[in-house]
Formats: C-alpha cells, structure tokens, sequence
C-alpha cells in the first residue's frame, strides 16, 4: 500500500513535470516580452528579472499590430455571425424536422470541413479575382464561415436534441410560429451551447492562416495570422523581444477562449463524434 | 381560429415545410466548397498560367492530361508526395504515443490536475504561426535560441536545427502542437469507461497489463480511431509551420502537398499544373474521410446496438 501511494506521487510529480515543460517555451515566449532586447538574446538565459512593458508598447502602439487585430476581430466576429445565421436554421431542421436524407447530409456537411483547403486554393483565388473578393475581409469572412458551418451545424443539431422537446411541443400548442418558437423557446435554452460552439469557432477562425495568405496581403483585410508569419525573419524594429510581445498578444484571446470552453473542446474537435 | 388551434395538436402540413430551412446553408455550403473543386478539375485540363496570360485555354481531348503526366513523370512528385507522408505518419505515430501515455496520466485524481490539463492543452491552442515563430526565433536560432544555448554545453555550436534535420525539426514542432489534442480526446475515451467495468475486470483477476490490453484499449479504440483519423486529415493539410520555419527547404526536403501547390500556384502562376496538384490532394484526402465516417458509422450502430 505504501508503494502504490509513492508510486502514485512519483506519477503525479512526472504529471506536472511534463504539463510544464510542455508550456514552457509558452511561458518563455511571454517572459522574453518583458525583457529588454540586449536581456533577450543574453547569456545564460535569466529567469529573474525587472519586467519592461516597453516591447508591448512598441510592438503593439508602434507597429501594424491593431490594424491586423482589427482585421482579425472584425473577420471573426463576422464569419462566426454568418455561419450561425445560416447554420441555426440548419441545426433545427436537421434536429427536428429530420428526412430520409438527414443523416447522409450531416455526414456529408461534416466532410466538407476535412477538405484540403490547398485542393481549392487555386480556383478560389481566381474565382476571388474575377468576384473582386481578392484582398478583402468579405472574401475570408464568406469561407471562414463555410469553414465554420459544418462545426455549428453538427454542435447545436445536438444541443437542441438535448432540450427537453416537451417545452417546445407547449410552445407550439400556444400557437408559437417558427420565429417565436425560435426567438422565444429555443435560442434562450440555446445561448450556452452558442457560446461555446462560437468559442471554438473563434479558436478556429483566429488561427487560420492558408486562405489567409494566399488571399490576402494588405493591412486592410490581412488577419493577425498572416502579420506574425512575417516574423519569420527579423522585422524592421521588431526584434526578438518585441516580437514575442506581438506573438504573445496574438495568441492570448484563443488560449483564453480554449481554455474557458475546455469543456466542450473535444466535442468541439471532434464535431460532436465525442460527447 | 379555434378550428386551427385544434388542428395544431396534429402535425400540420405546414410543419413539414421546416425541413426545407436546411436549404440556405446547404446551398451556401455547396456553392463554396464544391463549385471551386469543380473549376480546380477544369483548370487542370488547362495550361493556364497567369505570367502567360495568352496561354489561358482548354488543351483539348488529347492534351487534357497533360498536366497529370507531367506531374507523374516528375521526380519532384514523388519526393513532395513521400515528404508528405513521413510527415503525417512520424507526427500521428509519436503523438499517439505520447498524448496515450499522457491521457493515462491525467486519468488519476491528483492535485494539481486541472492546471496540469490546461497547462498541456496550450500548445494546440496556440495560432501555428506563432507557434512557428516561437520555436524558429526564441527557442532554436542558431545564435539566440534557447536551446542552441543550451547545446553549447555539450560541444555542439551554433546549431540550427531547421537546416541540420528540417523534416525533424517541423515533425517534432507539429508533435508538440498536435500532443494536447489526442490527449484530450484519449482521455475523454478513459472517462467514459465505466467504474464498474474496471472493478468487475479486477474482482476477475485482471492486473495493470492485462486491463490495458483486454479492457481499457478495446474500450478506446473508436477514440483512437476518430483521435488519429481527424488528425491525419489536418496534418494533411500543413502548411503554415513549413513556411514559416523551413519554407519548405533545405531544397524540397520539408515540401509537402500543400506547400507544393502553394509553389506551383502563387510563385510559378501555373494554375494548370497547381490544380492538378490539387486534385491529388483532395483525393487523398477522400480516401482518409471515407475511413474517418465508415467509424462514425460504425460507432453509431453500436451505441444504438447497446
């Protein structure tokens, strides 16, 4: 017995040991953003140190950084409403109105979001081209949203198999037509299945960067993804410090967001195959 | 007024107009996602290229393939296609190893567990760009990185890993990233595998191995199927950690599918070719999801057998 429970503490300092380490370079990339440039690239590395807010002034303040946040956060916000437009009434119809065909095309809708996004990439961007969509955020917000679509469909066809159908039966023997039952049943019961579902579509959207690129490239339409792959080589006054201070902000909203919905993140990752 | 009110207690015709509400989306789904394969299928039998605007056409019935012989004739091909699949293979293999072994971990009450879970979930969280940028500048630069440092205590100078073991180099940052998401879905599989079971195995006699082998792992299996299925899908797909860290060199040695076709389309304008190129991604990438639903289904007809 005592051998397990020191077996069982071995287990769980190895646990955290590597729980760490794996967030390490993490926790290293938002340490460097506190330390001055010469503190950044010195040796041996310091752990301890007086932080410095001056990167994330200059990487954030003095840099394209909010315009490609606004990008970002406007793509988002806007790709994510579309798909719940279109994909509200899809999840209802398909939860309780289901046909024949229902389960061929939520199989069918969940393929769409596997395709190689490289297979289409070249049509896309003529089709894009001839659209006038090419350079502009209602280009990545229209394929953000088809991206995003076959997620909401799948997650909130089941939350709404999972609300009580009796409430929805009394609504409608009080005459509710499809917009009060929706509006006034549904949706309310609905809002914590919407939040998470957006959450993990925001994660999806914030961190997409192949249509990105090859679609656009100017700081009115360009999301933050495509400004931090320049990083790829040293950037005007952005060096190692001030480049982890731009990293790091970039990527705080969607480890927040994941965090916060870590509960439905494997229903989410998985389109609702895992409950 | 009152005969509708009665009415409504039966389903009213009118109601079974509601199945048509999926219409919008599916017709938005079909314009975006399958009109352009359609027009990738057709540029293929093209030898359009935008730097040669002249040359924009339809090769005709005999011509058509062209574009595909070329391709099949090209050792490029099979280089780019062999890099794709080591690739996902080596990145699927050492992260079902290691986010199995870490789900078990987690699968034990202890303090400290939910920082543990959200502290090992971060690295898929994180934008891959960034993550790529993290990895090339902070941690392996030659002369900065924080592990080119730490290397000098062993005698190896100013190394860079990105251009010493490219292909390593992205399977193990990509294994990093994808880690998190097999444990998350491995350990909900562990979850969900009732108490009793374990104890009604263990009153029979069953030890640590042979629980693993007879109860546990067939319990798991339709989680590791759907884990490394999806995942295969995705890492299909990479582009984003390529180009950042390696674009897709030393030579072609880190070119994958994706990153060729990125090539042939936006650096050589060879819209032709690049959709052919295309074409053989999304055909492999069929043959993974026709898998990947041939388990859902599968799964489906046992719960509802159970």
């Amino acid at each position: 017995m005592r051998q397990s429970k020191l077996t069982g503490n071995l287990l769980t300092v190895l646990t955290l040991f590597i729980a760490f380490a794996m967030f390490f370079p993490i926790l290293w990339m938002f340490m460097t953003s506190f330390k001055t440039e010469a503190m950044a690239i010195s040796f041996p590395p310091k752990f301890f140190f007086t932080p410095t807010f001056e990167n994330w002034r200059v990487a954030i303040f003095e840099s394209p950084f909010l315009r490609y946040l606004r990008n970002t956060v406007s793509i988002t916000f806007f790709s994510t409403i579309l798909a719940l437009v279109i994909g509200i009434p899809t999840a209802y119809a398909m939860a309780f109105y289901p046909t024949k065909r229902t389960n061929s095309s939520m199989l069918w809708i969940m393929s769409t979001r596997m395709l190689p996004p490289a297979g289409v990439i070249v049509p896309i961007y003529v089709l894009f081209n001839n659209l006038h969509l090419l350079n502009t955020q209602l280009g990545l917000v229209i394929l953000y949203a088809a991206m995003n679509f076959p997620l909401i469909v799948w997650m909130l066809r089941s939350f709404m198999l999972d609300l009580p159908y009796e409430i929805i039966e009394a609504a409608r023997l009080d005459g509710a037509n499809l917009w009060q039952e929706l509006r006034q049943v549904i949706l309310p019961l609905l809002i914590p299945g919407i939040a998470a579902t957006s959450l993990l579509a925001l994660i999806f959207t914030w961190n997409e960067f192949f249509l990105a690129v090859n679609l656009t490239s100017s700081l009115d339409a360009a999301p933050l993804s495509v400004y931090i792959s320049t990083f790829k080589a040293a950037q005007g006054n952005l060096f190692i410090a001030k480049m982890s201070a731009a990293a790091t902000a970039a990527v705080i909203p969607v480890l927040v967001a994941g965090w916060v919905a870590q509960k439905q993140l494997v229903t989410g990752l998985t389109m609702g195959a895992i409950k | 007024m009152a005969s509708t009110t009665l009415n409504s207690k039966t389903p009213k015709p009118k109601l079974e107009l509601r199945k048509y509400l999926s219409s919008p989306g599916l017709l938005f789904l079909i314009i975006v996602t399958q009109v352009p394969f359609i027009v990738a299928i057709y540029f293929s039998f093209t030898n359009w290229n935008l730097l040669r605007p002249t040359s924009k056409g339809f090769m005709g019935v005999s011509q058509m393939f062209r574009n595909y012989g070329r391709i099949l004739t090209d050792n490029t091909f099979y280089s780019v296609i062999w890099n794709t699949l080591v690739l996902t293979i080596s990145v699927v293999v050492i992260t079902f190893v290691l986010g199995l072994a870490l789900a078990l971990l987690l699968n034990r009450p202890f303090p400290g567990r939910a920082l543990a879970r959200t502290l090992l979930i971060s690295p898929f969280l994180m934008m891959p760009v960034a993550a790529a940028v993290l990895w090339k500048n902070v941690m392996l630069d030659s002369s900065t990185g924080l592990i080119s440092y730490y290397l000098h205590f062993f005698g190896v100078n100013s190394f860079y890993a990105p251009q010493a073991f490219p292909m390593p180099t992205i399977i193990a940052v990509l294994s990093w990233q994808w880690i998190p998401f097999v444990m998350l879905i491995l350990l909900a599989g562990l979850q969900s595998l009732p108490d009793s079971t374990l104890e009604a195995a263990s009153i029979d006699g069953a030890t640590g191995p042979s629980m693993f082998r007879f109860i546990v792992l067939p319990h798991l299996q339709r989680f590791i199927e759907i884990a490394l299925l999806l995942e295969t899908i995705f890492i299909l797909s990479e582009f984003g950690i390529i180009f950042v860290i390696t674009t897709g060199g030393p030579g072609i040695q880190t070119t994958n599918l994706p990153y060729q076709i990125f090539l042939e389309a936006f650096s050589r304008w060879n819209v032709g070719r690049a959709s052919a190129y295309g074409i053989f991604a999304v055909v492999l990438a069929n043959i993974i999801i026709v898998l990947f639903l041939r388990v859902l289904n599968k799964s489906d007809e046992v719960e509802t057998a159970a």
